[in-house]
């Protein structure tokens, strides 16, 4: 069912499924976090796509019988990409101490550091 | 009119009491704030969970927009339970909380750190109050974020993995819950609760429905440490400081599993997340699998701290089991295993922060001899212990009456068998840690180790005391968790 | 005071002790002093409740509600008060000889020694006056934890893996089976109650009360059935005083009690004898009866000996509760009597042998009956008792238990009975004989320090020890002649 209507989930799955192998198969912590943004952002995308009405315009009141697209997804988002930035950043943050305490971000190199200590 | 908006100040009182905390600079000040603030949160919640026991289910809307347009709040005798549950953790750990944490900390983060509490507080509360599933997801991610947080603050570098661990798992389950809501929101149009399992209702046999409800359950067994997707407990709580793990243990999961009986009997119903779909049938055999094998794992743990978090996640294990079970005595059983599990396990873990305090490690090594040296809190472990085992006069002993009970009336014999068996294996990790501590004599860094401050040993034992207390007299909490399973059962579409 | 006060007290009493010996602790003579005082009005107490039971007025008292429906609760029956008087009198026995043999073997941490077993005291009366499954339970559990302090007390490697056993076997019987019985028994029955004509009737069919019946047996391992018994002898371990009242009195005892108690109130005597539940429990008590007294003549050591004698002996009790024919009942709730005195002079006697001439080891103890004649004596007695000789107390628990047997139509146990007899005068008679009628050893046989070698002559145990294990022979010859009184009072329960 290639229809071109659902190509917006389309490419939610794949930036969905980008994202989280990423995340999975990443030795490095920051790579990692990209791929979690990667993750987090695809749902946004799956949100805001269908928010979209077919002939919708954007919910600014503009005269009787105008169709609007749905704000509510929008709304919903801002507050989901802010929750992203945040973890964005405490991921960076902790990512950061860790270079500090180990001297790298290298998943396998921290492991068999805390396997020999 | 105080009283009136208790459901939202429960929430507002430590969300703006955290930045006053980052204000006050001298550690000893941040903290008695804190306190005080913990304190007020928990007279509050009992206030709360007395309307709803006298008066039934209290809705409160924000800013008196109505539903469904508005987010509203809503509190029932199962989240009055739970939110009474962890304003209570909360205020007795940050009792226990000042010597633990001015010696595992740097002087400087202190503030910070009962910032981070205090907001967490705020998440877990929220969550649990509220009758949006996007306010909740909101507030899991408040909490979530500044678990994050705290766990990092651990002296430990481990700590720090651990941390960037739960939380690439964390997101990733907090995740898949916003696909599932986005999903439901798709089908209903509506991020209500109520209306939600209203609305649901005619659509629940379309595809979007059926992946929503995977999504949900995965992401929201993530986060309350269902095997197998429980890999980044063990680290998390043993790396973390020791007043961080007593808090997490008792209340993250718990909420989280709150969340889910809150979605899959409230919104789905369960005419279709169990009859339809047999989620029972996914829930026992992991439930299951989760005791045995975690607890067969703490068994070979050295750092005691590891083997009481493999313990959480077979406990957790219990809990999925009385959920699944589909009956008004399955879920009084996970409701008072989730009130007698956290005030246990809290006691458990506040008593090896002490052990910390005083001997700087919690390994099974250098804990020879303890009990001579360290008797009060050897004997507050000892009581935490005899209630993971389900020794009768303890609260474990209450859990496991209804866990049976709920499997026998259902008819599941070979459940019921694997319940108990399963407490047997903690026995062995249990012994293990008494016969070190008593029957050795204090070596090495025991033999220089006192007692523990007065500040610490008397939160820890207003703990292990409630684990007799409620073991010996059970009828509140059964009673009140009753109230909570009969309302679940029930379901939320009207 | 009021029978429910009189249970309440003596529940509490021993209970009460325990901090005053944890704070006297430092000045022993005060200490064992207030142990002995406790012991004596504890008893005092329990026996005020005797006339009530007698006149078929079974004091009760319910205390709270542990859980909505179920409460701790009690109810004096004649069962119950048996044991109760048992448990209790025969503390006071134990303290003082514990006294002796704490301060002859020159033990340590004696404090912590008095404490436990004060608690334990307190466990087995819960365990006695129990009204309901969950209040049995609860002491039940208390009486395991309880005792197992006591049965490390040496804290040798040896003592802790002791330890591990007993707490391992005792623990996963009775999480595993007895509390699913007592679940399943709550959720067939719809109470915990124990009721005159048992509460199942009706409730769970036949093929089911089967597997009932083996979860309660099984699961109360206090009782030692076979293959659960390995902590008896693991529990050996322990200092004689320990294994005398707890492993010949308290402890077996409130197993073998828990085992009539709920043939009789939860199963109930017809049920058991229309459906015919409890044969396969015959056997298996009767092939316990056997295999443990053919153990215990592999056994050169005196306490092992004893510890599989008690593993038959308590067989012969729950063989009489299988039996559910009001003789067999009655023979069995006899025996809890005769066999604790019995048995307990028995130990005592290991105990005096042990700390006079450190002597452990039956193939030692030649010609030992020179030097500890009032011992050897009282062995004698104690034996021909658990052989079940008259003029002593066990001939008449024996002979209810044979009759019962008969009662029953299952013939074969009167033959098991007669071989156990024989058995039993197999492993014990020889002591005795070896102690009177061989000479002694010569004196390079190398174990214990010069000075103890042969003592020619009299060098009996410490008088602390000796006058308790004479009081508790002639206990022995005293209760065949006053065998009566006991089956009176018992003789209710099988109405």
């Amino acid at each position: 069912m290639i229809t071109v209507g659902l190509l917006n989930y389309w490419v939610v799955v794949v930036l969905m499924m980008v994202g989280f192998y990423i995340v999975m198969a990443s030795r490095n912590l920051i790579k990692k976090m990209v791929g979690l943004s990667l993750f987090q952002t695809s749902v946004f995308i799956l949100y805001i796509t269908m928010g979209k009405i077919s002939g919708g315009t954007a919910p600014i009141l503009a005269g009787p019988g105008t169709t609007y697209s749905n704000p509510l997804p929008h709304v919903l988002i801002l507050t989901a990409i802010v929750v992203g930035v945040a973890t964005t950043a405490l991921g960076m943050a902790i990512i950061v101490r860790i270079k500090e305490a180990y001297g790298t971000i290298e998943e396998d190199e921290i492991r068999s550091m805390d396997a020999n200590s | 009119m105080f009283l009136q908006h208790l459901p939202i100040l429960q929430i507002i009182v430590p969300l703006m009491a955290a930045p006053v905390c980052v204000l006050l600079r001298r550690r000893e000040r941040s903290w008695a704030f804190a306190l005080l603030v913990s304190w007020v949160v928990f007279a509050m919640s009992v206030l709360l969970l007395q309307r709803v026991l006298l008066e039934g289910t209290i809705i409160y809307s924000l800013g008196s927009w109505p539903a469904p347009w508005g987010i509203e709040y809503r509190i029932d005798a199962v989240n009055a339970f739970v939110v009474f549950l962890v304003a209570l953790i909360g205020a007795v750990v940050l009792l226990y909380a000042p010597r633990s944490v001015f010696s595992e900390l740097p002087e400087v983060r202190c503030n910070l750190f009962f910032t981070a509490y205090l907001l967490c507080l705020t998440g877990l509360m929220g969550m649990a109050t509220t009758g949006d599933v996007f306010n909740l997801f909101v507030f899991l991610e408040i909490s979530s974020l500044t678990s994050y947080a705290l766990i990092a603050s651990g002296p430990d570098r481990r700590a720090l993995r651990a941390s960037y661990q739960y939380l690439v798992m964390g997101t990733v389950g907090a995740t898949f819950y916003v696909i599932g809501v986005g999903l439901l929101y798709m089908m209903t149009g509506t991020l209500n609760m109520v209306d939600l399992a209203e609305r649901l209702q005619p659509v629940l046999m379309t595809r979007t429905v059926l992946a929503a409800f995977a999504f949900l359950v995965v992401g929201i067994s993530l986060k309350l440490a269902l095997f197998p997707l429980h890999l980044w407990l063990p680290n998390a709580y043993a790396y973390a400081p020791s007043v961080v793990t007593a808090f997490l243990a008792a209340t993250a999961t718990k909420v989280s599993i709150y969340v889910f009986v809150r979605f899959f009997y409230g919104i789905f119903g369960t005419a279709y997340a169990f009859d339809t779909l047999s989620l029972g049938g996914f829930l026992v055999p992991l439930g299951l699998a989760g005791i045995f094998v975690a607890s067969l794992v703490a068994v070979f743990q050295t750092n005691i701290k590891r083997m009481l978090a493999y313990s959480s996640i077979a406990q957790v294990g219990y809990m999925m089991v009385g959920v699944g079970l589909v009956s008004v005595s399955g879920l009084t059983a996970t409701l008072v295993h989730l009130f007698n599990h956290a005030v246990m396990k809290c006691a458990l873990f506040l008593a090896m922060g002490c052990f910390i305090l005083r001997l700087g490690s919690c390994e099974l090594e250098d804990l020879r001899g303890i009990g001579k040296r360290m008797p009060v809190t050897m004997a507050a472990f000892v009581a935490g212990g005899l209630s993971l085992i389900g020794v009768p006069l303890t609260v474990g002993f209450i859990s496991k009456w209804y866990l049976v009970l709920g499997a026998l009336e259902r008819g599941w014999w070979p459940v019921a068998v694997l319940i108990l068996l399963g407490s047997l294996i903690a026995v062995v990790y249990v012994w293990r840690v008494v016969e070190v501590a008593y029957f050795h004599e204090p070596t090495g860094k025991t033999a220089a180790a006192t007692e523990a401050p007065l500040s610490m040993l008397i939160p820890m034992w207003l703990l292990a005391g409630a684990t007799f207390y409620f073991g010996i007299s059970a009828t509140f909490t059964s009673g009140v968790a009753r109230r909570g399973a009969e309302v679940l059962m029930a379901g939320l579409a009207p | 005071m009021s029978p429910e006060t009189s249970i309440l007290v003596s529940l509490l009493l021993p209970l009460a002790t325990c901090p005053v010996i944890g704070l006297v602790g430092s000045r022993p003579n005060v200490r064992d002093a207030i142990s002995f005082i406790a012991g004596l009005l504890t008893f005092g107490t329990v026996l005020t409740l005797l006339p009530h039971v007698q006149l078929g007025v079974y004091p009760a008292l319910s205390l709270f509600e542990i859980l909505p429906g179920v409460s701790l609760a009690f109810r004096v029956e004649p069962l119950g008060m048996i044991f109760g008087l048992v448990a209790s009198g025969l503390w006071i026995v134990t303290g003082v000889y514990g006294v002796g043999y704490m301060r002859g073997h020159h033990e340590v941490d004696q404090t912590r020694f008095f404490f436990f077993f004060a608690f334990a005291i307190t466990a087995a009366l819960g365990v006695a006056y129990a009204a309901n499954l969950l209040t049995l339970f609860v002491f039940y559990e208390l009486l395991t934890l309880s005792t197992y302090p006591l049965v490390t007390h040496a804290r040798t490697p040896e003592a802790l893996r002791g330890g591990r056993i007993y707490l391992g076997i005792l623990l996963s019987t009775s999480v595993a089976f007895l509390l699913l019985a007592v679940l399943w028994t709550y959720f067939a029955a719809g109470t915990l109650d124990f009721t005159p004509g048992g509460i199942l009737a009706g409730k769970v069919d036949t093929p089911a009360l089967y597997v009932l019946l083996g979860l309660f047996a099984f699961g109360t391992g206090k009782a030692a059935l076979m293959p659960f018994h390995r902590w008896l002898p693991a529990a050996m371990v322990a200092p004689t005083p320990v294994s005398a009242l707890l492993h010949a009195v308290a402890v077996v005892k409130a197993g073998v009690f828990t085992v009539l108690k709920v043939l009789v109130y939860v199963f109930g005597i017809d049920l058991l004898r229309d459906t015919g539940a409890s044969v396969w429990l015959m056997y298996v008590a009767g092939g316990t009866v056997l295999m443990a007294s053919l153990v215990a003549m592999t056994k050169d050591n005196l306490k092992a000996r004893l510890a599989y004698s008690t593993i038959s002996q308590l067989s012969y009790i729950v063989l009489g509760a299988a039996l559910a024919t009001p003789a067999a009942i009655l023979g069995g709730g006899m025996h809890i009597v005769m066999h604790a005195f019995g048995k307990i002079t028995l130990f005592f006697c290991a105990g005096a042998i042990n700390v006079a001439l450190h002597k452990t080891e039956i193939s030692d103890m030649r010609g030992i009956g020179r030097q500890m004649p009032f011992t050897m004596f009282a062995f004698i007695i104690g034996s021909l008792s658990v052989i079940g000789v008259p003029p002593m107390g066990g001939s008449w628990s024996k002979w209810y238990l044979a009759l019962g047997a008969v009662d029953s139509g299952q013939l074969v146990f009167v033959g098991v009975l007669m071989v156990s007899s024989l058995l039993n005068i197999a492993y014990l008679m020889p002591v005795p004989i070896r102690a009177f009628f061989s000479t002694p050893a010569p004196a390079s046989t190398g174990h214990g320090d010069g000075s103890h070698q042969d003592h020619e002559g009299l060098h009996e145990a410490p008088l602390l020890m000796v006058v308790p294990l004479l009081f508790t022979a002639l206990g022995c010859i005293v209760l065949f002649f006053f065998a009566g009184p006991v089956y009176r009072l018992l003789e209710p329960i099988v109405h």
